[in-house]
């Protein structure tokens, strides 16, 4: 009779029939990827603001001529030099933050205390280089609200609107960058306190990674938005 | 690679929380608390205080519709400057209708839905110890009182709380000019909701990962109570809509605080001409209502998810087409994103536009009304219990039919030219989202106050206090369909001042009574619901016979919910008055084992051997009757 009963009430084990994780996930990395899911949602709608805005308009700013300047170096003649390096350093900072991931995986706590400075040090830099952007435009004559006199009628409602938007824009994405070097951060004191050793896993690495992947991800569409097309 | 985390989390919050759960502080148990059960009460208490001060402001403008031209000095000495000599000022009743619409929707019926019944049933019904992220979850209850606070908060300012409507629609809402409301009220306003769409945000996706990764063994999907798939939907809902009012919102800060011009252009305040040109405040109703509409669907989807587990449970029966529900709370989930301009018909919109959202909605109506037939059908013939639970989700679908209908009036683009913006509208969503909503989740208080509380609340109180709702709903908000046919605009501040509104003073008075007597009715629900926390009869563990998981736990609550190991699902939820079985209900935890005169072969899809067995056992169980039948 007791295998009978067995039979009758064998529960199924399947990814979803209950009492695991369907996709072999611990929950902190679900909830990532569905904050990762809403963000991106804000920044669709951000970018579909400009979308329309910017069809809207009969004339738009030329980034070519918007963006020349290399801080430092020049202050004109170098159309999107700066913003590209910029842009390289972000995406050399989800490099080294792969590095630090595939770390973790091996557990090898030096490598990923490496990797980390590494990536935080492409944050830093990152905004750095943004913060030059800005005091370059607003010294430029440009601000919320606020552009240079050179333009003049319709182009200047238009060339208004690319200022409000570029900075509020860029600001938003910066302001995640920032959260993200802060994140980095915590990690990497997490690491020194030798919290994930004790733990066994350093999936920590990995939740913050996906973040720091996705702020890169959408730097890509507000590069290629503002200063490409 | 990650499974050690697995185990790691699965399993930590089970029996290593039972060895300190018994010494806590005062502060560690009811205020930071990280237990679901707790942190669902604080939701549902904090709910409450909201809906009675949204309910006071509702019947403080509803004093000035109702009598425009009296003076009440009453209210001179509690509201001051806001009704010098007696009397409601304009800009004050403008406010009073922004907080009353953004408290009714985004905290009582948004989070104090929601935020109560997910904590509460989401661990319990799944079988799980807690949520994915306890320390997550608080922080999602503070966030939560915090925006709560500083909506309250702007009561106390001089200019006054946000007036733009709780749409807040720029360019009022941009221009602190503009109408007193939109100065430092309409900061604090934005302020709350920053923190508001935070909690809810947290919330959401703690909901979610709990769902998809802590059912107990054998809770697949299709074995998930209604109530938990309507909660889960309702998550992703905000996940998805809520951030696109972070965007709206951010634009907006800028526009009020940093002079750009995103939602502004062509204004003149007060004879001088603004600077701002370019923006388009048609773009700000398109943000807002991206999340605005989902957000209608945020507050009913919970409430139709409590709706279905109550009335199956006390129809005795079980939900009529349960996979039909699923598919219908997926099938509005997914419309719900792509019927915004609905709101927006008459911003000038293109005609064809118009009938692409007119379509789409027309089309979310069939999933509603999926979901009130199945209503039906699972009454239809059962045998009825009216507790006072029952008797709030019956007042759902009744809200849900006369409020949805109008709906199907007022998504039609030609129509809406005629109705935009008059009471019309007004009765249609306060009928399909209000009443309907607040029923749901007093049918939810009702039918789960044993489980939040240890104690019964009293059944003769709650009837009147049904009938108290019931009927003053319908009282209040049926005429406003006529006022609204009528042409008469919402928002208005005074009927007399107008030639055609005045023939609808006497029915503003008659409403104005009603809701009176409506808001005097939910007194007998406050003492129900305070006395019966403390001196209520004590429950036993399954007061209503139902199968789902919370009633397998002890009535006194404990830390991981189950002492010893979590129960197995081997049945659905609605196991109801099954045929053959001795018993109407059949709790979700029962191995097939043990009812094999109740078993259908349908019960083990996929396991032919045991179908076998089921088969044979029926074949001898009809044998030995024959025999008996024969001696």
């Amino acid at each position: 009779m007791d295998t009978t009963v067995s039979q009758l009430d064998k529960i199924k084990t399947g990814p979803w029939s209950g009492g695991r994780s369907p996709f072999d996930v611990e929950y902190g990395k679900i909830i990532m990827w569905f904050f990762l899911l809403s963000d991106t949602f804000t920044f669709s709608a951000l970018l579909i603001y400009y979308g329309a805005q910017r069809f809207s308009k009969v004339s738009w700013p030329d980034p070519d001529v918007v963006f020349q300047s290399v801080p430092f170096i020049a202050e004109h003649g170098y159309p999107l030099v700066f913003v590209g390096i910029m842009t390289f350093i972000l995406i050399m900072s989800s490099v080294t933050m792969v590095l630090a991931v595939e770390a973790g995986h091996r557990g090898a706590k030096k490598e990923v205390i490496k990797w980390m400075i590494w990536t935080i040090i492409g944050g830093f830099t990152f905004l750095g280089c943004q913060a030059l952007e800005w005091t370059h435009l607003f010294h430029e004559g440009y601000g919320w609200g606020h552009i240079p006199e050179t333009y003049k009628g319709v182009d200047a409602v238009s060339a208004t609107q690319f200022a409000n938007l570029f900075f509020t824009i860029t600001g938003f994405h910066g302001f995640h960058v920032f959260s993200g070097v802060i994140l980095n951060i915590v990690i990497l004191s997490m690491t020194f306190a030798n919290v994930f050793e004790k733990r066994g896993t350093y999936i920590m690495v990995e939740k913050v990674g996906l973040y720091w992947h996705f702020v890169d991800l959408v730097w890509v569409f507000v590069f290629t938005f503002f200063y490409l097309v | 690679m990650s499974s050690t985390a697995i185990n790691h989390t699965l399993e930590h919050s089970g029996h290593a929380h039972d060895d300190h759960a018994h010494h806590q502080s005062f502060l560690t148990k009811y205020i930071f608390s990280t237990d679901h059960k707790m942190i669902a009460k604080q939701f549902l208490i904090t709910g409450i205080i909201m809906a009675v001060i949204g309910m006071f402001l509702s019947i403080l403008f509803r004093i000035q519709l109702g009598w425009p031209d009296q003076n009440f000095p009453i209210l001179e000495t509690f509201l001051g400057r806001w009704a010098e000599g007696g009397r409601i000022k304009p800009d004050f009743y403008l406010s009073l209708v922004t907080i009353h619409g953004t408290i009714m929707v985004f905290f009582v019926l948004t989070a104090g839905l929601s935020g109560t019944f997910s904590n509460l049933l989401i661990p319990l019904q799944i079988g799980a110890r807690d949520m994915a992220s306890p320390l997550v979850n608080m922080l999602s209850y503070w966030f939560f009182l915090t925006a709560c606070v500083i909506m309250m908060g702007s009561f106390f300012t001089e200019t006054g709380p946000a007036s733009a409507g709780w749409t807040i629609y720029p360019p009022l809402s941009a221009l602190p000019k503009a109408i007193s409301g939109s100065g430092i009220g309409m900061t604090l306003w934005l302020i709350s909701m920053v923190f508001f769409i935070a909690s809810s945000l947290m919330g959401a996706l703690n909901y979610i990962s709990t769902i998809l990764n802590m059912r107990t063994k054998g809770m697949d999907l299709w074995k998930m109570p209604l109530t938990i798939w309507a909660l889960f939907l309702t998550a992703i809902l905000g996940t998805l809509s809520f951030p696109v009012l972070v965007a709206g919102v951010v634009l907006l800060i800028f526009d009020r605080s940093f002079g750009t011009s995103f939602y502004l252009s062509d204004l003149v305040v007060q004879g001088q001409i603004l600077p701002q040109q370019g923006g388009s405040p048609i773009l700000f109703q398109h943000l807002f209502w991206f999340l605005g509409h989902p957000e209608v669907y945020i507050v009913i989807m919970p409430a139709l998810g409590i709706t279905s587990e109550v009335i199956s449970t006390n129809s005795r029966k079980p939900i009529f087409g349960y996979h039909a529900m699923v598919y219908s709370l997926i099938g509005i989930t997914v419309l719900s994103f792509i019927v915004w301009g609905h709101h927006m018909f008459v911003t000038g919109m293109s005609p064809f536009l118009g009938g692409v959202f007119m379509i789409t909605t027309l089309i979310i109506a069939v999933p509603s009304a999926v979901k009130t037939f199945n209503y039906l059908a699972t009454l239809w013939r059962g045998n009825i219990r009216f507790t006072p639970a029952m008797l709030f989700a019956i007042g759902l679908v009744s809200f849900f039919i006369s409020g949805g209908l109008t709906g199907i009036f007022l998504g039609n683009a030609a129509l809406d030219i005629n109705l935009h913006d008059t009471y019309f509208v007004v009765a249609h969503f306060h009928l399909v989202m209000g009443s309907a909503a607040i029923c749901g989740m007093l049918s939810g208080v009702y039918h789960w106050f044993p489980k939040m509380f240890g104690r019964m609340m009293d059944e003769k109180l709650g009837y009147l206090h049904f009938w108290f709702t019931f009927i003053g709903a319908y009282l209040v908000f049926f005429p406003m369909h006529f006022m609204g046919l009528d042409g008469v605009p919402r928002r208005y501040y005074a009927f007399t001042e107008f030639e055609f509104m005045k023939e609808w003073l006497t029915v503003n008075t008659f409403i104005s009574w009603a809701a009176i007597v409506s808001a005097l009715g939910q007194v007998a629900f406050l003492w129900n619901f305070f006395h019966s926390i403390f001196y209520g009869k004590k429950a036993p563990q399954n007061p209503w016979n139902s199968n789902t998981l919370e009633w397998t736990t002890p009535v006194e609550h404990i830390h991981g919910n189950w002492p010893g190991e979590i129960p197995t699902v081997y049945r659905w939820p609605y196991d109801y008055s099954k045929p053959g079985s001795p018993v109407d209900f059949i709790p979700q935890t029962i191995p097939f084992s043990e009812t094999m005169s109740s078993n259908f072969s349908h019960d083990f899809e996929g396991n032919p051997e045991a179908e076998r067995i089921q088969l044979e056992w029926q074949k001898n169980d009809e044998a030995e009757r024959l025999a008996e039948d024969k001696v």
